[in-house]
This record gives C-alpha cells, structure tokens and sequence, in this order.
C-alpha cells in the first residue's frame, strides 16, 4: 500500500536582542556560565518580568511576513513543569492568545509553490541549559548555566501541511530565509538559534484520518532534519504494516546512528496547567504598531530572487546565490546602482567577491561597490584584461586602494597596440610549430593552447581578443 | 469536577508531592470541599463579562532593549546550595 506522510513543524527562532525577554541581561552567549544573570531571570522570589519592547516589534514583523493576523490584545501565560534548566518552575510563554494566526508562507517544492499554512507564532522565553563541559564529573552530578534563560524566543507553529522531508527541508529554509533578512534572527542551526521539532504521521494514500503522530526532537541542521523525518516515515509505515500501531510519543533523532529513538519516561501525557500570567499585562498592538513594524520589513529573499530574474534579468542560478547572504545581495546591488550591467555585477559579486569572502572572512573586505564598478567599467573598455581585473579585485579587496593606481603601479594596462602583439604572437608561433601545424590540419581547439603562451609572454596583460584575432590571421597565411 | 483518588495522585506528582496513604485520604475531602466553594461562584450569570485575566486597566508595559549590569555572578550562587565553579549543580540528570 502506498502511504502519505503528514507533518507539521514547530520551530523556535531566538530573536537578535540586545538584552534578554523580561530583564536586562545581555543576551551574549560564550563565557563563564551564569555570568549573565540577574533576580529575574534566576527566578528569586518577589521579582516582577517586564517586556522587551523590541521582541514584541520583531514578532509583529514576523507575523506580517508570514501573513498572520496580529492580535489586537495578546496575554503570555505560564507554563509549568519542572526541570532544573527552568529557574521558576514554569516558562513565561503564550497559549489561548498569541500575538499572531492564520497566516502562511510559500514554500518551493518540486514543480512550483505550495503554501503551508502557519498556525499561530507566539513569544516565549529560552531555558537555561545543561553543562556538558569537560572538568565538571556528569557522571555523578549535573551543572546548570542560566546565561540563555529568559532569552527571546519565538515558536512558529505550521500546520500539519507539509507531505514529505523535502517539504519540510523547504519549509525550514524559506522560514529561515525569512527571519535572516528581516534581521531579528541570525539563523544559525548549528549554534541553535533556530530550532526545529516535527509533528508525524502516515496514513493510507487517499484517507482523510490522520494517523497517531509522534514528536520528533533535536534535529539542529536541514540535512538532519530530512534524514529524521525520513527514517521515521519508514519506521511508521513498518508498524503500520506489521499490524501494528503507532504509539503517541515524543522520539530523538540520534544523528551518530540516523534514527530516531523513543524518550522513554516522559510519556506519560503532558500536563502544563497553563494559566495567564499575573505578572505581566496584556498586550494591545493597533494599527499604529503594525503600520511602523510594516516599514520595517524589507525586501524579503523570494521577492529579491523574483526582482532579479524578471528586472535584473538574471539566471535564477544568480539570483539563488546573490541572495543566499543579505550582506551578499546589498553588495550586489550597490555595485549594479553604481553603474555596472547587473549580469557583470553579478559574475565579479558571485566569483571574485564570495571567494574572498569566504577565504579571507568578511571583515577583511575593503572593496566598495562603486571600485567593484570602476573595474568592471576597465575591463569593458578593454583598459585591462579579465585575468589582470582579477588580480587588481584581490589587491583593492585586502587594501581599498583606487583601482587606476593599483593598475598603473602593477603595469596592468593591457597591451592593445598591434604592431607589438603580432610581434609576440610571431615569437610563439616560432617556438611551437607542431601546435601550429596542427590548428592548420584542422585542430581548432588548439588555438586555446596558443592564445595562453602568448598570454603568458605577455605576463597577461595581451588584448585576449586581439591576440585571438592575429593567431587566426597568421595562421590562415 | 469529582475529586479521584487517581487524580490525586496526579496533582501530587505534578507537584512533586509523596503523600501517604492518610495524607491522600485527607487531600482528597479537602480539594473536594475547595472546588464545591469555589463553585459557588457558577451561580452567578457571567454570560455577558468577557473573561478576564488582569483586573487592572493597564496595557502594554514595555522597557527598551538596553543591557543593564547583571549581579555579580558570586551573588547569584550564593544561596545554591551546590556549585562547581559558576555554575549551579544539582542531582544528575538523565536526559532523554
């Protein structure tokens, strides 16, 4: 029998504040555990939470990305349970009314779009956590660091939309993509900024029932979410099969071993006793709230990716890679806005420029837009070759030099005199007769290994295009 | 709602509570007689109050993202009852 599986994710994004949810603690990790802590977020008796405006700002923008209607009044609530990495014995959370619903994105799937509905997004506040650092002897103890409590969360919740990991994989990225450029999450999986749990299901192909789900946890990177996703389809359809049944429960994803593994212990139901938060008042967001967070929601990366292949007339190749970094695509836009043709921009921007980048880390880079242009602006006025633009690109990259300078002190200017070239191209045509005879004999791509010898006599700074044309000229006599 | 021996067990759980035997007994009368107390109050007909969680007219308190100095780290072991270095230790536990 053929099976559908259906998912739904909810994924928690830590939010790019300076100080954390209700107090004010530095949200910046690293360092000695504890060290950024206070009464509040310690949860001592008789402190009093107060909310961090700027997450209320980056939530509504998150709402209004994702089309969700926002709340006019929103309330947190507590959630209780015990756990030594929760401080109060309960989680400041929301629960009957989050700030945002009913909203969806577009996500690209094999053969176009889907939409996948958003349930709800809401604000909460991070745990602390476990440390597993060497010196400290687990075996017989476990050490608690509240740096990340009460930390800026926001749980987006979809609904159970989504068919198969390569959905749920695009679904991810596009909500990352989301949030990275709107600049209220850094979007880093691996350091857990961006964390993901997985509602599953399968169910006969054609049912209308959903099957019982199970809970995956601790799936910190796309590829392991797919590879999570994918081996509990299979498991659930081998019980299923088996006549067995799917029992509700929450599982791991152990990555070492690629499979997912039952939580044993905490199956007993869930019992949270949610109740609104005395502590805190609610929330009223009019239209003055939603009409400022609106102007500050930028160009997203799916409406750049569009601009790009329909204005910029870019391959959708280029506008992916242009756009998969924010910084990235601002650059490449101040390099077109400073003149250059956008398809050249984007060649430098996405050869040169990412390579740098990537070699050298981004702080490095002292090249501007506007020198990104003046060289593009040398090579098509033939001032100088591709392969000395090259050079001239690294050396402005590491110096921020003027690039006529970097040119005339190297002697880059690229030799367009003929008198002077044929005389080259006769001195390689000299020294390489075989090659010669055989471009005669009708071996043309051997003309690639002439063009290169004179190149090289000329330590590159020969006219390709002209050396090109007196090779064919001499050759042809 | 009818106050179970099972359910208290649960609440006592939940709370991290080991009653004995009496002690459940005895929980169990008196969550009751709380609940019939507290249910005195679906007599009156709140059809047309909208439910309320905060009695106060106050909405939207905010303060600005601004870091403010945490306590000293040594301040916020103090009353731990074990540490190793700065940080907080407490009976293993057993993830997953």
């Amino acid at each position: 029998m053929d099976y559908t599986a259906v998912i739904g994710l909810e994924v928690h994004a830590q939010l790019r504040t300076k100080s954390k949810l209700f107090c004010g603690c530095s949200t910046e990790f690293g360092g000695s555990p504890n060290r950024n802590t206070c009464p509040v977020c310690l949860g001592m008796p008789g402190v009093l939470p107060v909310l961090n405006r700027r997450v209320v700002e980056y939530t509504v923008m998150m709402g209004l990305a994702t089309h969700c209607r926002i709340a006019e009044e929103s309330v947190f609530a507590r959630k209780n349970y015990f756990y030594p990495d929760l401080p109060k014995g309960y989680q400041i959370s929301q629960y009957e009314k989050p700030v945002c619903e009913d909203g969806w994105i577009e996500v690209p799937v094999r053969g176009g779009v889907k939409r996948i509905g958003i349930t709800r997004i809401h604000m909460e506040e991070d745990a602390g956590k476990l440390v597993h650092e060497s010196g400290f002897d687990m075996s017989r103890a476990s050490f608690v660091d509240f740096n990340r409590a009460c930390v800026p969360l926001i749980e987006i919740v979809s609904e159970p939309d989504i068919r198969s990991p390569e959905e749920a994989r695009s679904y991810m990225q596009t909500l990352r993509d989301i949030v990275v450029y709107l600049g209220i999450c850094d979007g880093n999986m691996e350091e857990g900024s961006l964390r993901c749990d997985a509602n599953i299901s399968v169910m006969p192909k054609g049912a209308d029932t959903f099957g019982t789900r199970t809970e995956i946890k601790n799936m910190n990177s796309f590829r392991f979410l797919h590879q999570a996703l994918e081996y509990e389809i299979d498991r659930q359809i081998e019980v299923v099969e088996g006549g067995g049944r799917v029992v509700q429960e929450t599982r791991l994803f152990d990555s070492d071993r690629g499979v997912t593994v039952s939580m044993r212990g905490k199956e007993e139901a869930h019992d949270y006793r949610y109740f609104p938060e005395p502590d805190l008042v609610p929330l009223r967001i009019d239209g003055d709230w939603i009409s400022r967070a609106r102007e500050n929601i930028p160009e997203l990366r799916s409406e750049k990716i569009h601009r790009y292949i329909t204005d910029l007339d870019l391959p959708a190749y280029d506008a992916e890679v242009l756009t998969g970094d924010r910084a990235i695509a601002d650059f490449f836009e101040a390099v077109v806005e400073a003149g250059a043709h956008p398809k050249a921009a984007s060649n430098w921007v996405m050869g040169e420029f990412i390579r740098l980048v990537k070699d050298r880390g981004p702080e490095a880079g002292r090249i501007s837009p506007v020198q990104v242009a003046r060289i593009i602006a040398l090579v098509d006025s033939q001032t100088i070759s591709t392969s000395a633009a090259k050079e001239v690109f690294e050396e402005i990259f590491e110096t921020g030099r003027d690039p006529e300078r970097v040119i005339e002190e190297k002697g880059l200017t690229q030799v367009s005199d003929e008198g002077a070239l044929r005389e080259e191209v006769r001195k390689v045509l000299e020294d390489h007769p075989d090659e010669a005879a055989q471009f005669r004999a009708g071996k043309e791509k051997i003309l690639g290994f002439l063009v290169g010898r004179v190149m090289k006599a000329t330590k590159g700074k020969a006219n390709p295009k002209m050396v090109n044309e007196i090779l064919r000229d001499l050759l042809s006599k | 709602m009818k106050i179970t021996p099972e359910l208290v067990e649960h609440i006592a759980h939940l709370a991290r509570l080991e009653l004995s035997g009496e002690e459940k007994v005895r929980m169990e009368a008196q969550l009751a007689d709380i609940l019939d107390y507290i249910g005195l109050l679906d007599e009156l007909d709140t059809s047309d109050v909208p439910p309320t969680s905060h009695v106060m007219d106050v909405y939207n308190v905010f303060r600005e993202d601004e870091v403010r100095p945490s306590l000293p780290v040594d301040k916020g072991l103090a009353n731990a009852p074990e540490k190793a270095g700065t940080a907080f230790r407490v009976p293993r536990i057993i993830e997953g």
